[in-house]
């Protein structure tokens, strides 16, 4: 099979990478690449671009950090057999919310509530003290250690990430097949013919929102261990776009885009200072995605196709 | 006179008077914003990047001439040609494809606040006031200080406002916009050049947004976030009020504007949760904004 070949060869990938490779590039990569993929999927499957997958990844970094070890002083420790579940939890209702808000709302309708949500969501946490510490957020952030190695350790984080990504594409896959996604499905193609039919629409988009979250938090969950702090900063606009950003570049036409786009954005984002003043990787970035918006809406892993495709038919064109 | 109303009242009406300036603002930032989506169905993304282009732009007029009128007039005028130049540039090759102009204006954004940052730097700036808009007037019967340039600023809102109202409901270009917003094909099969009127209006809500910044500059200051701070406030005052419409933006303007306000003064810690719940609640009860029409 195809898929595990892959997985074997990215699982053995620390035995040749070193650690700058292996964390700021590898690792980097597939948790944003996890954190795009709840976008990706929404985007995919229920038509809708969500701007609040920074906030969704948030609210599970920030459960982890305030019943973690932190070095603040805010909030109190709990098993991470505890928090982690509860992280996820939270943040698989916030997406069940957020998709209850905004679920008579489609196209850019939608983008606007979801972006309002997510700038509101980081003017809070910078203005709250009490659960979010404020405009300093939380710092000294411990991931668990598992017999002796903590799960921060280089290769530890990259194959736990690589894993969940793993996962997070098999959830899709099979999320997208069973009763419940074949209607977010429909949601997407046809909301009055369901509703027509007598099949409620809330629930669907509400669903899809849900394990949105449950994605987004999951690959918060690891950001968190693997930057070992969070603030306001971390669900600000800045990542927000990032996160949007990565999907685009991708493509929102299939899950695997959100990855595609991760490792080009994660490699614009090292190696830009050699090409330009590390000031001015905004600037970069912007243009590379009006570029892609341009020349390739539906992005790179769309446009990798279409060429393979094209190839191969020019291929078989030539040997008849 | 005043003692018998105690500190609770004037702490009440100054926070009261602050959230209407706060409101003249957005609404001057929202209005333009309102009037791009109601005719082209564009979200424009770079509207808050074009209000601090116009701000930056006044303050550095104000700076070297000192005539604060030909600042905001200039201010204005660079953000409308910016305006005009994005959408003849690139908004305008995807008219109708919502999704893929959004994310375009999104990269537009991204590239003008870098390119601002750096030519301007990461400082404040704040304008400097012409002599008659500066120092405060003791308002009769309130009884409260206020500070000149806020309540020039809350006139500024109300004619633009009224100036708005009438070039498009009385005038011929704001019935062919009214038209375009109505039925965007009919108005192309009559022969009318759209696309040129679009390139129009889009540098009118620019203007406004230049405008709108270099007066956000006289009266608060403007840094780099504040393009952020303003786009949020235009998208959840064009959410709550209803989009497209003059009226709705000034309504969306006036809730924000005031729940911002007594948001920070009685609950400081929670006060974005305010303009959050008003919003909220609206598209629970009024998914198309206040004034809004519903979507066909």
């Amino acid at each position: 099979m195809r898929p595990a070949g892959y997985l074997l060869f990215l699982a053995l990938l620390p035995l040749v990478l070193n650690d700058f490779w292996l964390t700021l590039v590898a690792t980097r990569a597939l948790i944003l690449g996890i954190i795009a993929l709840s976008l990706t999927f929404l985007a995919t499957y229920l038509g809708v671009v969500s701007f609040a997958q920074a906030t969704l990844a948030g609210v599970a970094g920030y459960t982890i950090a305030y019943f973690g070890p932190n070095t603040v002083g805010v909030g109190f420790e709990l098993p991470f057999l505890v928090s982690i579940p509860l992280a996820l939890i939270l943040s698989t209702i916030t997406g069940g919310a957020i998709g209850l808000i905004a679920r008579q709302s489609r196209g850019i309708y939608a983008i606007m509530i979801t972006l309002a949500i997510g700038v509101a969501f980081f003017y809070f946490t910078r203005q709250n003290y009490a659960l979010f510490n404020g405009w300093t957020g939380f710092s000294g952030i411990r991931a668990p250690e598992i017999a002796g190695v903590s799960l921060r350790d280089p290769a530890a984080l990259y194959l736990l990430s690589l894993g969940t990504a793993a996962l997070a594409m098999v959830l899709v896959a099979g999320f997208v097949r069973s009763p419940m996604g074949l209607s977010v499905q429909a949601v997407r193609d046809a909301p009055g013919r369901l509703l027509a039919l007598g099949i409620p629409v809330t629930t669907p988009i509400v669903t899809a929102f849900a394990f949105s979250g449950f994605l987004a938090g999951s690959g918060g969950i690891l950001n968190i261990w693997y930057q070992e702090r969070i603030s306001s900063f971390s669900v600000g606009l800045g990542p927000i776009i990032d996160i949007l950003i990565v999907s685009v570049i991708g493509g929102l036409r299939h899950p695997s885009g959100a990855f595609v786009g991760a490792v080009v954005f994660v490699l614009l984002d090292t190696f830009a200072v050699d090409l330009i003043d590390r000031e001015r990787f905004n600037t970069l970035i912007g243009a590379v995605l009006l570029l892609i918006v341009i020349v390739a809406p539906n992005g790179l892993q769309q446009l990798a196709k279409d060429g393979f495709g094209r190839l191969r038919q020019s291929n078989s064109n030539a040997t008849e | 006179m005043i003692t018998g109303m105690g500190g609770h009242m004037t702490l009440f009406l100054i926070v009261t008077l602050n959230g209407l300036t706060l409101a003249a603002l957005y609404f001057l930032a929202a209005s333009g914003f309102s009037l791009i989506f109601g005719l082209m169905r564009t979200v424009n993304m770079a509207h808050g990047a074009l209000l601090l282009l116009g701000g930056y732009v006044g303050y550095s007029v104000v700076d070297t001439t000192g005539s604060w009128a030909l600042g905001v007039l200039s201010g204005g005028l660079a953000a409308a040609f910016a305006g005009a130049i994005v959408q003849a540039g690139v908004l305008g090759w995807m008219q109708g494809d919502e999704l893929r102009q959004t994310l375009a204006s999104i990269a537009i954004s991204i590239i003008m606040a870098d390119l601002m940052l750096w030519y301007w730097g990461g400082l404040t700036y704040q304008v400097e006031l012409p002599e008659a808009l500066s120092g405060g007037q003791r308002l009769p019967v309130l009884g409260v200080g206020y500070a000149n340039i806020r309540l020039a600023l809350m006139v500024f809102a109300l004619v633009t406002g009224l100036a708005l109202w009438f070039l498009i409901q009385r005038t011929r270009l704001g019935a062919v916009i009214r038209a375009g917003v109505d039925d965007q094909d009919m108005l192309r099969a009559l022969g009318f050049p759209i696309n040129r009127i679009f390139i129009l209006v889009f540098a009118l809500g620019g203007l406004l947004a230049g405008m709108a910044g270099v007066i956000a500059a006289s009266a608060l200051s403007i840094a780099p976030g504040t393009d952020l701070q303003f786009l949020l406030s235009s998208l959840v005052v064009v959410i709550v009020g209803g989009m497209g419409s003059v009226g709705g933006a000034a309504l969306g303007a006036l809730l924000v504007g005031l729940a911002e306000q007594y948001g920070l003064a009685y609950a400081p810690t929670y006060g974005a949760v305010f303009t959050f719940a008003i919003m909220v609640v609206v598209l629970a009860v009024r998914p198309q904004g206040l004034l809004g029409r519903a979507e066909k």
